[in-house]
C-alpha cells in the first residue's frame, strides 16, 4: 500500500519539452513510472522519452486519461498551469515550479480547494511510492519500498533522511515533499491523515522546519488523529529572526515559526524528534519496539 | 525585500491614504531645511529611517521644537548605530496633536492561505507584544481569496474597535486602500502603527511599513528601484545575482550547501559539534563547477571564515561530476582556509577519492564532516 501514488497513476507532465521537464520525464520513465502524456503548447506531435506530447491538457486528457499532472514550467506560467490541470478536471496535480508570487498563489490555493483537487507544492520535490511511482526530482534509487511514511517541507533534506532510512533498513511507503513557500497546496496535516489511514504505513516520519505554524498545527493532528508513531526533526535552530533562509517560508517573523516551538510542541504530543538527520533511523526503530 | 519607512509612506500617499508627510534629510542643516519646509516654525519628529524595528528605544526619534532642536536631533540620530543598522537619513515630519492611536495592518494568514486585515484599539506598540499577551485586542478580517476584501468587512472592524460611528466610514476606507496597496504592489506585509485620530478628528498615518514578495519583484520594477543597498550586505546582494541563497552570520565556519533545507540542517550540525555558522548558503541543487566557485568566492569574502564545510547530497547530480566541479572551482578561486567536503550520493566514492587527491577532506557522513570542520577552525 501507499498514498497518493501507485503504479496504477497516470501521469501527465507539463512542460514536459522543457530542459527540467524533459529530463525528469526521462528519470521518471526510467524509474518506471506510467507517464502517459505531456503538454507544451505548440509540442503536439512530438515525443519526450516515449511519451506523446500535446498541446492543451485537454487534448492530453481525452487522448490518455492522466489522473496526476506533474507541473514543471516556470514561476511565471505555473500559476497557469495549475488551472488548465484543474479545468481538465485532474484531480491531484504536483508543481515543482520555484518562485511563484505568493499573490498568485493564494487564489490557485482556492481555486483548487473549490473544485474538490488536491495540489503539492510549490517549490516542493514531489513524491514517491518506492518501486511504483516516482513523482518528481528526487533520486529514486535512495528510496526502498517499506513501513515507513515520510513527509517534508524540503528538498535534498528529505534525500538525506531517506538515505538514512534505507540504509538502516527502513524502507518507505510512500515520500511526500509538500514544499517550502508561505502558500502550499498540502500541508503536514493533510498527509499526516492519508499516512494514518493506509494500512502499510506503520511509522511517520515529519521533517519540519523553521517559520509558519504547519508543524504546530501537525502536533495538534496528532494528538487528536494519529495513533500511529511520528519521528520529527526540524531544520534551522540556528536560523536567525527575520531572515528568509533560501525558502520563500522558511522565515522567523515576529518571534514565531522558530525550530524550539515546533520541536517543544511535536514533543509535547509525544513524537520523537531528532536533534540530527542521521538520528531519525534509531529513533523510528525505538518507536517501533 | 524592505524598504524605509518614508517609502512605504509615499507608496500609501499614492493609493490615497492620509499620511504624515514630511521631508528626508541626510545632514542636520537639510533636516532644518526640512523641517522650515513641512512645518513652518511648528514643532517635527525627527525619525532615523533604518530596516529595523525598536527605533524609538534607540533613540532614533526625536521630537524637535525649533531649529536648533532639530539641528541637535538630526545630528544625534545620523550615524546611530541601531541594531546593527546605520543610521543615514532621517525623515522629518510635522509633529501631529493624536487623540487616539491603532495599529492597522495585512498580512498573509499561512495557515488559512489568505490574506487577513488586522486591526487593534492599542496603536503605537509592538503589535507582536500585543498578539502574544492580549490576543483578544486584535480583530481580524480574512480576505476572500478571489474577492478581495469586503467594505462590509472593513466596517465590520471599525466597528469592533469601538470607532463611534462617524469615523467608521474613514476608518474602512483607510482599511481598504491598505488591503488594496498591499495586493497591488505584491507585499508581504502593509503596516500602518500607529494610524492615529487627530485632535480633529483627522485619520492620520504616522509611520507605515512594508515589505514585498521577492518572487514578484519581476513585475514591479518601481519597487526595486526602492532598494537600499547600504542596509543589505554586500555578499547576500552578489549572491543573489548569481542565484543563490546566501544569509550572513556571525560564526567563524563557512558553509556551502545544496538545498536550502539541507543548509539548514547543516548549520545546525556545526553547531552540534561546537561550532559557529559563518553563513546560510545553497548553491542550489545541481551544483556545478560555476555555482561551487562563485560560493567559494562569497564564503571567503567574509575574514572570519576560518574553516568551509560542503554538504552535498549528489542524488541525480554524480558525485564525481560534484568533486570535479569543486577541484575546478578552485582552480579559479584561492582559498587559504581548511575545507572539508561530505559528498554522498551516486558515485560517492569516486568523487571522495577525486577530492583526496586534491587535498580536501573528503568524508562520507554529514555528523563526521561537521566534527572535522569544527576542528580545523581551531
Amino acid at each position: 500500500m501507499s498514498i497518493l501514488v501507485d503504479r496504477h497513476t497516470r501521469l501527465l507532465v507539463q512542460g514536459i519539452t522543457g530542459r527540467e521537464g524533459s529530463f525528469h520525464t526521462e528519470q521518471m520513465v526510467e524509474y518506471g513510472t506510467n507517464v502517459v502524456s505531456g503538454v507544451t503548447p505548440g509540442g503536439s506531435g512530438k515525443a519526450v522519452a516515449g511519451v506523446p506530447v500535446f498541446d492543451t491538457v485537454a487534448a492530453a486528457v481525452a487522448a490518455t486519461q492522466p489522473n496526476v499532472s506533474i507541473i514543471y514550467v516556470p514561476a511565471r506560467f505555473a500559476p497557469d498551469a495549475i488551472y488548465e490541470a484543474i479545468d481538465g478536471g485532474i484531480p491531484f496535480v504536483v508543481c515543482i515550479t520555484e518562485g511563484i508570487p505568493v499573490a498568485d498563489m493564494v487564489p490557485v490555493y482556492a481555486y483548487v480547494r473549490s473544485n474538490g483537487a488536491r495540489l503539492l507544492g510549490p517549490n516542493c520535490p514531489g513524491l514517491i511510492t518506492p518501486g511504483q511511482a516516482k513523482i518528481g526530482i528526487m533520486p529514486g534509487f535512495i528510496h526502498e519500498p517499506g513501513p515507513i511514511g515520510l513527509v517534508s517541507r524540503s528538498g535534498t533534506l528529505t534525500y538525506e533522511v531517506v538515505d538514512a532510512l534505507t540504509r538502516a533498513g527502513l524502507g518507505q511507503t510512500t515520500a511526500v515533499g509538500i514544499g517550502g513557500d508561505p502558500v502550499i497546496g498540502t500541508a503536514f496535516v493533510d498527509v499526516l491523515a492519508l499516512f494514518e489511514a493506509d494500512p502499510a504505513t506503520e511509522a511517520i516520519v515529519m521533517i519540519g522546519e523553521i517559520g509558519g505554524s504547519d508543524e504546530e498545527d501537525a502536533a495538534r493532528f496528532i494528538q487528536e488523529h494519529v495513533s500511529k508513531p511520528v519521528v520529527g526533526f526540524i531544520a534551522g535552530r540556528t536560523a536567525p529572526p527575520g531572515k528568509r533562509m533560501g525558502h520563500a517560508g522558511a522565515i522567523i517573523s515576529g518571534g514565531t515559526g522558530t525550530a524550539a516551538e515546533k520541536v517543544a510542541a511535536l514533543e509535547a504530543v509525544g513524537a520523537r524528534v531528532a536533534d540530527r538527520p542521521s538520528a531519525v533511523p534509531d529513533l523510528v526503530k525505538a518507536a517501533l519496539a | 525585500m524592505n524598504v524605509h519607512e518614508y517609502q512605504a509612506a509615499e507608496l500609501l500617499a499614492r493609493h490615497g491614504i492620509p499620511v504624515n508627510t514630511g521631508g528626508v534629510a541626510t545632514t542636520p542643516e537639510e533636516a532644518v531645511a526640512v523641517a522650515a519646509e513641512h512645518a513652518g516654525a511648528g514643532a517635527v519628529a525627527v525619525k532615523a529611517q533604518v530596516h529595523t524595528g525598536g527605533r524609538g528605544k534607540a533613540g532614533g526619534i526625536k521630537l524637535a521644537r525649533t531649529p536648533d532642536e532639530v539641528r541637535a536631533a538630526a545630528a544625534a540620530i545620523l550615524g546611530l548605530d541601531i541594531r546593527g543598522h546605520l543610521v543615514q537619513r532621517v525623515l522629518v515630519v510635522p509633529a501631529v496633536d493624536i487623540d487616539r492611536e491603532f495599529y492597522l495592518g495585512v498580512v498573509l494568514d499561512r495557515p488559512r492561505r489568505r490574506n487577513v486585515l488586522m486591526a487593534s484599539a492599542e496603536g503605537g506598540v509592538d503589535i507582536e507584544e500585543v498578539a502574544r499577551e492580549r490576543p483578544e485586542q486584535i480583530i481580524r478580517a480574512l480576505a476572500d481569496p478571489l474577492l478581495g476584501l469586503h467594505p462590509y468587512q472593513a466596517r465590520e472592524v471599525g466597528f469592533a474597535l469601538g470607532l463611534p460611528a462617524a469615523r467608521v466610514g474613514g476608518f474602512a476606507s483607510i482599511a481598504l486602500k491598505l488591503y488594496a496597496a498591499y495586493v497591488a504592489e505584491d507585499a508581504t506585509l502593509a503596516e500602518i502603527n500607529p494610524l492615529i485620530l487627530t485632535g480633529d478628528g483627522d485619520w492620520l498615518a504616522l509611520d507605515s511599513k512594508m515589505s514585498f514578495d521577492d518572487n514578484a519583484l519581476f513585475r514591479h520594477p518601481d519597487t526595486e528601484a526602492l532598494r537600499d543597498m547600504a542596509e543589505e550586505n554586500a555578499t547576500e546582494i552578489e549572491a543573489r545575482a548569481h542565484g543563490i541563497s546566501f544569509v550572513k552570520l556571525d560564526g567563524d565556519i563557512g558553509c556551502i550547501v545544496n538545498g536550502a533545507g539541507l543548509a539548514m540542517a547543516t548549520m545546525d550540525a556545526v553547531k552540534l559539534h561546537g561550532g559557529e555558522p559563518a553563513n546560510f548558503l545553497d548553491v542550489g541543487g545541481g551544483a556545478s563547477a560555476d555555482q561551487v566557485a562563485t560560493a567559494f568566492e562569497l564564503v571567503t569574502a567574509d575574514p572570519n571564515v576560518r574553516a568551509i564545510l560542503i554538504n552535498i547530497f549528489g542524488g541525480i547530480t554524480r558525485g564525481d561530476v560534484v568533486a570535479e566541479g569543486i577541484t575546478d572551482a578552485l582552480g579559479t578561486v584561492s582559498v587559504t582556509v581548511p575545507i572539508v567536503v561530505r559528498l554522498s550520493g551516486t558515485n560517492a566514492e569516486e568523487g571522495r577519492l577525486l577530492l583526496a587527491a586534491a587535498g580536501l577532506i573528503a568524508v562520507d557522513t554529514m555528523d563526521e564532516a561537521a566534527a572535522q570542520v569544527v576542528r580545523g577552525a581551531r
